[in-house]
C-alpha cells in the first residue's frame, strides 16, 4: 500500500549501458509532488538518457522506476495516461499543422477542446499564432508551442527536456517565471545554470552517467565535486 | 466550342476518379511515407469482389458496399500483415514489397476469375444530357462527382475536426513524438491505410464501368494517371490530389479528344516530367522551415 511518502516518481539503482557505454551508473532520484527538481551535468552525463529511462525510449538492465509507490514500467504512448508530459530538446513539432492543432493533440483525455488550447496557449504567450504552422515561427515561438503542447494535458509530472536552449536571456527569465507558477511536478534538464538555480527546489548532477551530488541549489554551488566536473578542476 | 465543352465536362469526370484514386495515394503517403504501387490492384481486387456480389444478388449496391468495406479490410490486412515488417529504413524496400504485392494479387484474380475483360454495369446511365447541341454530363458523371465529393468532405471533416483525424496526421508527421503524446501510432498508421485502400476502392468501382471492364491489369493505366495526379498536386496534398486529378483528367480528354487517344498516355507522362523538374515537391507543396 503506497504511503504520502511514496507519492511521486522515483528512481531506484537505474543503470543503462548502451554497448560498453555506461549511460547511467546506479542512480536514484525522487521527485515529489509539487517539486521543481533539476538534473545537470556536462555533455554526455546522461540527462537526456535518464528522460529516456522515464518515458520508455531507453530500457535500464538494472533498478526499478516507482510511481505513486507502484512499480512502474513506462511505455511512451502510455506517458499521458499517468499524467506525465515531456517537451522534447529538438522541440518535435508537427510542421505540417497548425500551432493550434499541435497543442491539440496534446489533450489527454476525451475530445480535444479548442477552449483548453487557447488557453494553454495564452498561457505560453503565443495564442495569436494559433493559425500559425511551427515551422514558419522563430525558434522561440516554437519552444514556447513546445510548452504549451506539453501544458494542456495539465500533466501532474512534467519533463522538460532543455528548455532554454537557443532562448535569449529575456526569453529566460519568461521561462524561469512560468516554471515558479506551475502548479505541476517538474523535472528539468538544463544546461542554463541560472535557470536551474533560480527555479529547482532540488538539483541531481549527473558526470559520465554517475550522480554526484543531490542537493538544494546552494549546496550544489558549493560542491567541489561539481565544479570539477564542470570545470575540469577543483574550484 | 461544342466539342471543348463536352470534352470538359468528360475530363472533369475522369479526373474526379483519378481524384479519388491519387487522395488513396496521398493518405498512404501521409500516414506511411510509402508510395504504395499496389494500390491499383488493391482497388481491382476490391472491385471484383464487389461485382461477385452484385452478380450473385442482382443488387449494384450491396457489390459496392462489399467493394468499400473490403477496401478498409484489404488495407488493414495488408499493412498489418505486409509492410508493418518491411524494414522503412530505405524507400525502396516499400517500392519492392507494394510491386511484389501487385503480382501476387494480380496472378491471384487471373487464377480465379481468369485474363479477360469482364463486364462491369454502372448503376445510372452513361447518356449524356443535351444541352442543346451540346452533350454534357450523364447521370453517371453526376453520381462519380458526388461519390468523390462526398469523400472529400468526409475525409476533410475527419482529418480537420476530429480527434482520430488529428492523431492519425500526427503519428505520420512524427511517430515518436505521438507516441509521448498518448496517440496509438500502429493503430493509426492501419487505419490510414484501411481508409486510403477503402478511397481507391472506391476509385475502382466509378472507373471501371467507363472503361473495358473488368481485368486484374484494369487499373495499372489508372495508377500511373492518378500517381500523376498525387504528384502535380503534391504527395503530402489531399487538395493537391484533388487539383491534380482535375488537371490530369482533363489534360488526357483534351488530347484524346484533339490529337487522338494514343498520344494521352504520352502526354501524362510529359507532365509529370514537368513538374518533377519545375516543382518537385508539387504545386500545393508547403514552403520550407526556416531555420532561425
Amino acid at each position: 500500500m503506497s504511503t504520502r511518502t511514496d507519492q511521486g516518481l522515483s528512481l531506484h539503482h537505474i543503470t543503462v549501458r548502451f554497448g560498453g557505454l555506461l549511460a547511467l551508473d546506479d542512480v536514484s532520484l525522487r521527485v515529489s509532488p509539487g517539486r521543481v527538481v533539476g538534473v545537470i551535468g556536462p555533455n554526455g552525463a546522461g540527462k537526456t538518457t535518464l528522460f529516456n529511462v522515464i518515458c520508455g525510449f531507453a530500457a535500464p538492465q538494472s533498478g526499478e522506476i516507482t510511481l505513486d509507490g507502484k512499480p512502474f514500467k513506462p511505455r511512451p504512448h502510455h506517458l499521458n495516461r499517468h499524467g506525465i508530459a515531456r517537451t522534447l530538446q529538438g522541440v518535435g513539432q508537427f510542421n505540417g499543422m497548425t500551432v493550434l492543432e499541435n497543442v491539440l493533440t496534446g489533450i489527454r483525455t476525451g475530445k480535444p477542446t479548442e477552449k483548453a488550447a487557447y488557453e494553454a496557449l495564452e498561457r505560453t504567450g503565443v495564442a495569436d499564432q494559433a493559425a500559425a504552422y511551427p515551422a514558419m515561427l522563430p525558434y522561440a515561438k516554437r519552444k514556447r508551442v513546445e510548452l504549451a503542447r506539453a501544458l494542456v494535458a495539465r500533466p501532474r509530472i512534467l519533463l522538460l527536456d532543455e528548455p532554454a536552449g537557443g532562448l535569449d536571456a529575456e526569453e529566460i527569465d519568461w521561462l524561469a517565471e512560468l516554471i515558479r507558477n506551475l502548479d505541476t511536478t517538474v523535472l528539468l534538464v538544463e544546461h542554463h545554470m541560472d535557470l536551474v538555480m533560480s527555479v529547482c527546489d532540488e538539483i541531481l548532477v549527473l558526470d559520465f552517467g554517475k550522480p554526484i551530488a543531490l542537493g538544494s541549489p546552494d549546496e550544489i554551488r558549493g560542491n567541489e565535486k561539481v565544479a570539477e566536473a564542470y570545470l575540469g578542476t577543483a574550484a | 466550342m461544342d466539342r471543348f465543352l463536352y470534352l470538359t465536362f468528360d475530363g472533369l469526370s475522369r479526373g474526379a476518379v483519378y481524384a479519388a484514386f491519387a487522395l488513396a495515394l496521398v493518405l498512404i503517403w501521409r500516414a506511411a511515407r510509402i508510395v504504395n504501387f499496389a494500390q491499383g490492384a488493391m482497388a481491382v481486387a476490391t472491385a471484383y469482389a464487389g461485382y461477385s456480389v452484385t452478380n450473385a444478388t442482382g443488387s449494384y449496391w450491396l457489390g459496392f458496399i462489399v467493394a468499400i468495406v473490403g477496401g478498409l479490410v484489404l488495407g488493414a490486412l495488408v499493412e498489418r500483415v505486409v509492410m508493418r515488417f518491411v524494414d522503412h529504413s530505405s524507400p525502396l524496400n516499400g517500392v519492392v514489397v507494394a510491386l511484389g504485392l501487385v503480382l501476387i494479387i494480380q496472378g491471384v484474380l487471373g487464377m480465379i476469375y481468369g485474363n479477360e475483360f469482364r463486364p462491369a454495369e454502372a448503376p445510372f446511365s452513361r447518356d449524356a444530357f443535351q444541352l442543346g447541341d451540346v452533350a454534357l454530363l450523364s447521370r453517371y458523371d453526376l453520381f462519380v462527382f458526388a461519390a468523390v465529393g462526398t469523400v472529400v468532405v468526409l475525409l476533410t471533416l475527419l482529418f480537420t475536426r476530429t480527434s482520430t483525424g488529428l492523431r492519425m496526421r500526427a503519428a505520420a508527421f512524427a511517430p515518436d513524438v505521438s507516441r509521448l503524446l498518448g496517440v496509438p501510432v500502429s493503430g493509426m498508421l492501419t487505419l490510414g491505410w484501411a481508409l486510403a485502400a477503402a478511397v481507391g476502392s472506391l476509385a475502382g468501382m466509378l472507373v471501371v464501368p467507363t472503361e473495358l471492364g473488368l481485368h486484374p491489369n484494369a487499373m495499372d493505366l489508372l495508377f500511373i494517371s492518378a500517381f500523376t495526379a498525387a504528384v502535380v498536386g503534391g504527395l503530402d496534398s489531399p487538395v493537391g490530389a484533388v487539383v491534380g486529378g482535375l488537371i490530369v483528367g482533363l489534360l488526357l480528354t483534351y488530347v484524346s479528344g484533339y490529337l487522338g487517344a494514343t498520344v494521352a498516355p504520352m502526354a501524362v507522362l510529359i507532365l509529370l516530367v514537368v513538374v518533377l523538374l519545375g516543382r518537385p515537391d508539387g504545386l500545393f507543396s508547403r514552403a520550407k522551415a526556416r531555420t532561425a
